[in-house]
């Protein structure tokens, strides 16, 4: 049992997962960001691998893969990066990205190195089910890594049992629709989260969209066992030199 | 008679139609994140049923005729078939309305749509011709439409810019990457995204997750249906030697390769944007450059670097400068069915004024890369060569005027 769901053991409320892009702002801010997003209380850190064509990320994760591109990160200097990383961060990792460059580093392989980091699980938005089932998801499990789907107030019922039924580690529950947060919203946002919560599904849910502040992350969390914030955390970092100060600020701010 | 010792590649490949997930062979289906899922999925279950109804193809057969100008002539160039010694028709898609192919597709896709009860339309364009062809189509029926396009390509396109407003559309600037057109199909695909429920994407080319790259194809196919029976009314036979026909995403080839993919006789020949050269950086022939990667929702031949990240390409023409190819086309490339050939941004110059001064015909950049390797088919006197010829060349006036200026042409 990896350290993923170590966590959903002993923890179902108020789990907090931060999201950073690997190499952003500078090359080597990764691992102090993580270190900092650890010490604040944060139960997991999602690790964006960073991609030019990031089709289900906003213009705020966008730019910020843009610049850590730039900077040099890849998947191979990432990994570097995350050699002996288990000596400062202990938390849940997981990796965020997408299947073109996984694909060319080979997916296997891709599998195997970050097992060994350990990282403990793997988000890619655009891999589908079946190719999920028939060709990647075996290798996944071989090496001992979760999976996670994202499913939004779009999904069917149906479909959302299937992807709970395919996922391991936790749910990810993401709003199709705009992020503005308007209290209409709330309220279709508290509503699909309680269809979920009915479903009594196998998987922890939690919700990635609009969490910005202490306030929508406490909202998140009474329909939810927690909740994942990007965008606002990489604009907390912006323009930074102290990147691992602002990162420190961000999650006490939230969870204090 | 078609040279075979020439080209023994081309006999290799059987095409095989995609199957129920959208993959010719190894490429195609639908890498698309959850949130398009259910769009995607409808109109995975809903297009063939819908575009095979009657009331569908009366409507959409009508407007083609009508309004469209179809069927586009295919014609006989006297003056090119001497020069290169074989016989050469143009089929004529620069008399379409809007001056492309690209509304053969966006009257289909604006009928389909309708259908599925959407009222608000997005696109994005390159060059700006799918963009004026969906903003026309949207126009005819009243809708709303949204066309996405790079900034960089909406300074070096201002005519077909003014022209998408002049017809009631909104023109956003991708102002994400590169901003130019793999930019601005991301901006559509997130725009998808974010409005669910009441919007249609009309994609460009036959590129996209399944099942655009096979939709997109069907409502293409009208040129190769066409040519068949004119070529028949005309030479008393309906395949030709080849075809021949410029390829970015791939549209214009798709349709005029698509009554004939299953015609071993027939050569496909695809002709894409070789820049300054394929191998100076600077270019976009994907399938010399390409390896097996996902782009905007499908598996296809994409350039890229050894890490995975989606290269710049560079053409002279807009509509040919994407760093991908539709899976249909990687196909008859990996299966050797398809024959593909590159022609520089000089080559392709040439080609068009030299078009002009024989045929009396200034063809767009994009087609003007076909017009460029007739040269190289080894064709003979008695071997019939059909070219789509895509897309007028009004839109490239600003490119041809300065080519003018150096004085080469």
């Amino acid at each position: 049992m990896n350290r993923l769901n170590e966590l959903f053991q002993r923890k179902q409320k108020n789990i907090l997962n931060v999201y950073c892009t690997a190499g952003y702002p500078r090359l080597h801010d990764t691992l102090p960001i993580m270190r900092a997003v650890q010490a604040a209380g944060a139960d997991i850190i999602e690790l964006g691998m960073p991609y030019s064509d990031p089709l289900a990320d906003g213009p705020v994760i966008q730019q910020s893969s843009s610049i850590a591109l730039a900077n040099g990160m890849t998947i191979a200097a990432l990994f570097d990066q995350l050699k002996d990383f288990r000596k400062q961060v202990q938390i849940p990792v997981i990796l965020m990205g997408y299947m073109n460059p996984v694909l060319q580093f080979g997916f296997e392989k891709f599998c195997r190195q970050a097992a060994d980091l350990p990282v403990d699980g793997l988000i890619l938005p655009d891999l589908p089910e079946r190719e999920f089932e028939t060709e990647y998801g075996p290798i996944l499990q071989r090496y001992g890594l979760n999976f996670t789907f994202l499913v939004t107030p779009e999904t069917s019922e149906e479909r959302v049992r299937r992807l709970d039924a395919l996922s391991s580690g936790f749910l990810y529950a993401v709003s199709s629709s705009s992020t503005t947060g308007s209290s209409k919203n709330m309220q279709h946002v508290t509503a699909y989260l309680e269809r979920l919560r009915s479903y009594q599904l196998k998987n922890p849910i939690l919700v990635g969209f609009g969490i910005h502040d202490k306030a929508s992350f406490n909202a998140a969390c009474e329909h939810a066992n927690g909740a994942i914030i990007g965008t606002a955390f990489i604009k907390a970092l912006d323009n930074s030199t102290d990147p691992e100060g602002k990162a420190l600020e961000f999650v006490n701010g939230i969870l204090k | 008679m078609i040279n075979r010792t020439i080209f023994p590649a081309q006999f290799k490949g059987t095409f095989q139609q995609p199957d129920i997930f959208g993959y010719y062979g190894q490429f195609g289906g639908a890498y698309i994140p959850e949130m398009l899922h259910r769009n995607v999925e409808e109109l995975k279950a809903r297009y063939l049923q819908i575009i095979n109804d009657a009331s569908f193809q009366q409507e959409y057969q009508q407007l083609l005729k009508d309004y469209v100008g179809r069927p586009t002539p295919l014609y006989f160039a006297p003056r090119l078939s001497k020069e290169f010694n074989t016989r050469i028709y143009l089929k004529r898609e620069d008399l379409c309305h809007t001056g492309a192919h690209k509304i053969n597709n966006t009257i289909g896709q604006i009928l389909l749509a309708e259908k599925l009860g959407k009222r608000r339309i997005i696109a994005e364009t390159g060059a700006g011709q799918h963009g004026v062809a969906t903003a026309t189509v949207c126009a005819l029926k009243g809708l709303q439409c949204i066309v996405y396009m790079g900034e960089k390509d909406i300074e070096r396109q201002a005519p077909n810019v003014a022209r998408m407003k002049m017809l009631g559309a909104t023109v956003v600037p991708a102002t994400s990457g590169s901003k130019t057109l793999k930019d601005a199909t991301n901006e559509a695909i997130r725009d998808w995204i974010n409005n669910p429920s009441d919007t249609h994407y009309i994609i460009g080319s036959v590129v996209g997750p399944h099942p655009y790259p096979d939709m997109v194809a069907r409502f293409q196919s009208v040129i190769s249906a066409e040519i068949r029976r004119q070529l028949k009314e005309t030479t008393g036979k309906e395949l030709p030697s080849q075809v021949v026909a410029c390829v970015g995403g791939g549209s214009n080839a798709a349709g005029a390769f698509y009554h004939f993919l299953e015609e071993p006789a027939v050569q496909l020949v695809a002709v894409e944007a070789a820049g300054h050269g394929v191998n100076s950086g600077m270019s976009a022939a994907t399938t010399q450059l390409g390896k097996p990667g996902i782009l905007h929702g499908s598996k296809s031949l994409v350039m890229q670097t050894a890490d995975g990240q989606v290269v710049e390409p560079h053409s002279i023409s807009a509509g040919l400068d994407y760093p991908g190819v539709g899976p249909l086309h990687a196909h008859l490339f990996e299966t050797g069915r398809g024959r593909f050939l590159s022609a520089t941004d000089d080559q392709a110059l040439e080609a068009a004024f030299h078009l002009a001064k024989t045929e009396g015909i200034i063809p767009a950049l994009e087609t003007a890369h076909a017009l460029a390797v007739l040269k190289d088919l080894g064709a003979g006197p008695h071997d019939t060569i059909v070219l789509c010829l895509s897309g007028r060349g009004d839109k490239d006036m600003a490119t041809y005027m300065k080519a003018m200026e150096t004085g080469k042409f």
